[in-house]
C-alpha cells in the first residue's frame, strides 16, 4: 500500500464540491470558491453526532403509530412493527417482509455499519480498508431507498380517503422515522471516507 | 497548482469556525435526546388507569382494537380478554386514557354496544360495520375502582341526563321490558330503567326515568297503568279495547295522568314511589286499600265465571273472584265448587267505615274482625249468587245480596278464610221453575188419556155408522114427507085457493059490517033517544039494528 504517494504528501488538496486538485495552502477553491480542507473538518464528531441523534429518534419512530387506518368505521393506529406482523399473519409474507427490511433491516445495518466506520477511523484500524470503503459507499446509495416506507405512508394517506368506507392519516412516528432516514444520511455524508486510510501516517 | 508560502495567514478562520460548527453539531442529538424524553414523559402522561370488567360473553371484542368510548369520544382501548377462573364469563383488561381516569371510579358502568334488534326499537347499527365497542357511563362517585362486572345491555339512562326517576310497584311486570316507553297523554317522555323483584317475590320494582321537561307532571296524585299491548276485556261488562299507541301494541309501554278533579299537583320528588295498576281504568279508581279474602261453596255450575269476575253488591264492585276450586263433598257425594273472592273495604265508602267502626279492635286477626262484621249480615239475610251479567256472552258474577226469606244456615265464625253462604241465582231459581213445571207436566197420565180418548173415538165411530146406516134412510123419508106437507101448505095459501077465497069473502063482509055499524054510531050520535024510543020506522035500515042491537044492549 505504499506505492500510492498521499495527496497530502504531494502538497495537494482535492476540493469537495468540484474535485479540483488545489495546492495546500489555498482556503477556497479558485474554481467554484468552496472552502477547502485536506479532510472534511470535525468529520468523526458530526458524524457521531448525527448517528447518534438518528439513534435516539428511532426509539419513537418504532414506538409510536406511524399511521391511522380506518376501514368500515373502525379506525386503528399502527406502529411499523405491527404493520409488519399484522401483514405476516394476513399471509402477505413478502409485503412484510419488504416493510421489514426498508424500515428495520436497513435503519439497523446503517446505524451498525457507521459505528463500526466510525470507531474503526478513530483508531485509524488498519483491518480491511477496502472492504471499508466499499460498505461506506454501499451505505450512502441505500441512504437515497431508506425513505420508502415514508413514501408509502405519503401514498397511501393522500389516495386514500374515501370518508366512511376507508380512510388513512400520517402519525407522528412516520415524522420521527423520516428524521431518522435524514439525519443517517447526514451521518454519512458527514463522514469523510479518506480518514479510512489515514492510518498509514502515524504507523 | 501554485505552491505559495502564505500557509500560515489562513488557518485562524478556518480553526474558529471549526469550534464553534463542532460544539454546534452536538446539539443535534441533544435535541433529538429532548424530544425522545419528552415523547417518553408525554406517553407516562397520558397513560390511564388499567380497569377489568367482566362479560357474559366477549362477542365482538378484540383484544387491542376494541375501544372504549363515551358519548362517542374514544377513552380507552381493550387490552386483552380472557376468560375467567370458572370459565362462566370472560374479562377484558381495558387501558382507559389519562383524562378518563374519572371513570375508573364505583358508579362507572360498561356495556358493550352491539347491534341490537328489540321491540323497542334497533340500536347500535353503527357497529354493523365499525366492530363492537365498549360504552362507558360516568358515575358521580370518587371512589376509586379498578374491577367492575359490565352491564349486559346498555342502561336506559345516561348519568347526568335531565329528568327524574321514579320506582313503580306491580303486581307483575306484563309485557313491559327495560327501555319500554313511558307516555303522557300519548307521546314519550321517559322509559323504564330496570326492574326487580323483592325479596320475597311478591311484588315487582318497576324503575322509570322520565325526561326532563316532563318530569315536572309526574306529581304526588299522578297515577301509573301498564299501557301495554292490546287490552281486550271481555267480561260481565261486555267487550273493552285499548290502546295507548300502536307503539305499545308491540313494545308495551306505561303511561301516566293525574286523576281528574282538584288534586295536589306538587311534582313529585326524584326518587318517588307509585303503584302501577294494570289499566287506566284501575288506575283512575279510588285507591281500594287492603282487601278481604272470602270464600263461598256454589253446589251448581259455575260456567261463566272466572277469575277476575267482578263481585257486586247492589250494583257496585267491591271486589273480584281469585280462586275457582273445585271440591268433594263426602257426605253429600257432590262436587261443591270453593270461590275465592277478595272484597275491597274501601269500595263500600261510607258504609265501610260505618261498618268498619262497630267491629272490635282488639288485633290484627283480619279473620276474625271480618266474621263478626258478617256474622250478623248472615242471619239477615245476605247470601252470594251467581248471576248472569251478559245473557249473550253468558258470564257470570258474584252477587252480595239481602234475600229476603232465605233459608236459614249455621254459620260458623271460626272457619278460616270466612265462608259467606250462597244462595242458587236468579238464573238457577228459574232454571229450578222450570224443572218443576216440566215435572208436573211430566206427571199428567197423558197415556191413559190417550187411551180413552181412542176408545171414545171409536165409539163415536160406531155411532155414526149407524146414524149413517138406519137413521139416516128415514131421515130422507121424513123429509120427504115434510116436503109433501109443505107443497099441501103451499097449494093451501095460493092466491087462488079456496081458503083464500073465503079469506076474502069475510073480510068483504067485515067490511060491510063494519060500515053498517058506523052508520049506527053517526045515527045514534044524531039520535041518541033513538036508544030509548026506538027507531021511528024506516023500512031501509029494518034490519040493521037487530045486527046491532046485540052488541048495543050491554
Ligand atoms: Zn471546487
Amino acid at each position: 500500500m505504499t506505492a500510492a504517494p498521499r495527496a497530502t504528501e504531494l502538497g495537494l488538496v482535492g476540493c469537495h464540491t468540484c474535485g479540483l486538485t488545489c495546492a495546500i495552502g489555498q482556503t477556497r477553491c479558485p474554481r467554484c470558491a468552496s472552502h477547502l480542507h485536506p479532510r472534511k473538518p470535525d468529520s468523526l464528531a458530526r458524524s457521531w453526532a448525527l448517528l447518534i441523534a438518528a439513534l435516539v429518534l428511532y426509539v419513537p419512530s418504532n414506538m409510536l403509530p406511524v399511521m391511522y387506518t380506518s376501514m368500515l368505521g373502525r379506525g386503528e393506529a399502527s406502529t411499523i412493527l405491527h404493520g409488519v406482523v399484522e401483514f405476516w399473519k394476513a399471509g402477505s409474507w413478502d409485503i412484510a417482509l419488504l416493510i421489514f427490511i426498508a424500515s428495520v433491516a436497513v435503519p439497523s445495518t446503517k446505524f451498525l455499519v457507521l459505528g463500526m466506520l466510525l470507531v474503526s477511523a478513530r483508531r485509524k484500524s488498519p483491518w480491511a480498508r477496502p472492504q471499508r470503503a466499499r460498505l461506506y459507499r454501499l451505505v450512502e446509495l441505500i441512504g437515497y431507498w431508506s425513505m420508502l416506507d415514508v413514501v408509502v405512508v405519503a401514498l397511501v394517506c393522500a389516495l386514500v380517503q374515501f370518508h366512511l368506507l376507508g380512510t388513512a392519516e400520517p402519525r407522528a412516528g412516520i415524522v420521527f422515522f423520516g428524521l431518522v432516514v435524514v439525519l443517517t444520511m447526514f451521518a454519512a455524508m458527514s463522514f469523510d471516507p479518506r480518514l479510512i486510510w489515514d492510518a498509514d501516517d502515524d504507523a | 497548482m501554485t505552491e505559495s508560502g502564505t500557509a500560515a495567514a489562513p488557518p485562524a478562520p478556518t480553526a474558529k469556525r471549526r469550534r464553534w460548527s463542532a460544539g454546534l453539531i452536538w446539539l443535534v442529538p441533544v435535541v433529538a435526546a429532548l424530544i425522545g424524553i419528552g415523547m417518553v414523559i408525554q406517553n407516562w402522561a397520558s397513560e390511564g388507569p388499567v380497569i377489568e370488567m367482566s362479560f357474559i360473553t366477549a362477542e365482538g371484542l378484540e383484544a387491542g382494537k376494541t375501544q372504549v368510548k363515551y358519548k362517542d369520544v374514544v377513552i380507552g382501548l381493550v387490552e386483552s380478554i380472557r376468560l375467567a377462573g370458572d370459565n362462566t364469563h370472560v374479562i377484558a383488561r381495558v387501558n382507559l386514557g389519562k383524562d378518563a381516569s374519572g371513570f375508573a371510579t364505583a358508579d362507572a358502568r360498561f356495556w358493550v354496544v352491539r347491534p341490537r334488534f328489540g321491540t323497542s326499537g334497533v340500536s347500535g347499527i353503527g357497529t354493523l360495520l365499525s366492530g363492537a365497542y365498549i360504552g362507558a357511563d360516568i358515575g358521580e362517585s370518587h371512589e376509586v375502582k379498578k374491577i367492575f362486572v359490565g352491564l349486559e345491555r346498555p342502561p336506559a339512562v345516561i348519568h347526568g341526563s335531565p329528568g327524574k326517576r321514579f320506582t313503580l310497584v306491580a303486581n307483575d311486570i306484563g309485557s313491559l321490558d327495560v327501555g319500554s316507553p313511558v307516555y303522557y297523554r300519548r307521546i314519550q317522555v321517559g322509559r323504564l330503567v330496570s326492574y326487580e323483584l323483592d325479596k320475597e317475590g311478591r311484588q315487582m320494582h318497576v324503575d322509570i326515568f322520565v325526561d326532563a321537561p316532563y318530569d315536572r307532571f309526574v306529581n304526588v296524585s299522578s297515577r301509573f297503568w301498564n299501557a301495554s299491548g292490546v287490552d281486550l276485556n271481555l267480561d260481565a261488562g261486555g267487550l273493552k279495547l285499548n290502546t295507548q299507541s300502536l307503539a305499545t301494541v308491540v313494545a308495551g309501554g306505561l303511561a301516566f295522568a293525574t286523576p281528574p278533579g282538584p288534586r295536589d299537583t306538587t311534582p313529585a320528588s326524584d326518587g318517588a314511589q307509585f303503584q302501577l295498576f294494570d289499566d287506566m281504568q284501575a288506575a283512575f279508581a279510588p285507591p281500594d286499600g287492603e282487601p278481604d279474602y272470602l270464600q263461598m261453596r256454589f253446589e251448581q255450575s259455575l260456567r261463566g265465571l272466572s277469575v277476575g269476575s267482578q263481585v257486586d253488591f247492589r250494583g257496585i264492585v267491591v271486589g273480584k273472584v281469585v280462586s275457582i276450586r273445585l271440591d268433594y263433598d263426602v257426605d253429600k257425594h257432590s262436587f261443591p265448587l270453593i270461590v275465592g273472592v277478595v272484597i275491597y273495604p274501601q269500595r263500600f265508602g261510607a258504609a265501610g267505615e260505618k261498618i268498619a267502626q262497630l267491629a272490635p279492635r282488639d288485633g290484627n286477626d283480619q279473620n276474625k274482625r271480618l266474621a263478626y262484621l258478617i256474622e250478623p249480615m248472615v242471619a239477615r239475610g245476605l247470601r252470594a249468587q251467581a248471576r248472569t251479567g251478559n245473557l249473550l256472552t253468558g258470564q257470570l258474577y258474584i252477587a252480595l245480596d239481602f234475600i229476603p226469606g232465605a233459608v236459614k244456615v249455621a254459620f260458623d265464625p271460626a272457619t278460616r278464610p270466612v265462608e259467606l253462604p250462597t244462595t242458587p241465582g236468579s238464573f238457577d231459581r228459574l232454571q229450578e221453575q222450570l224443572t218443576g213445571i216440566v215435572d208436573k207436566l211430566d206427571r199428567i197420565p197423558l197415556e191413559a188419556i190417550g187411551k180413552h180418548l181412542d176408545s171414545t173415538i171409536a165409539r163415536l165411530d160406531r155411532t155414526l155408522r149407524q146414524v149413517d146406516e138406519a137413521t139416516l134412510p128415514q131421515f130422507n123419508a121424513t123429509l120427504a114427507g115434510a116436503q109433501g106437507t109443505l107443497g099441501t101448505a103451499q097449494q093451501a095459501i095460493a092466491t087462488d085457493a079456496p081458503l083464500q077465497q073465503n079469506l076474502a069473502q069475510t073480510l068483504a063482509e067485515m067490511q060491510r059490517a063494519a060500515r053498517s055499524l058506523r052508520a049506527l054510531t053517526d045515527y045514534l050520535g044524531v039520535h041518541p033517544e033513538s036508544l030509548l024510543r026506538g027507531k021511528p020506522v024506516d023500512p031501509a035500515l029494518r034490519e040493521a039494528p037487530e045486527n046491532d042491537g046485540k052488541g048495543n044492549k050491554p
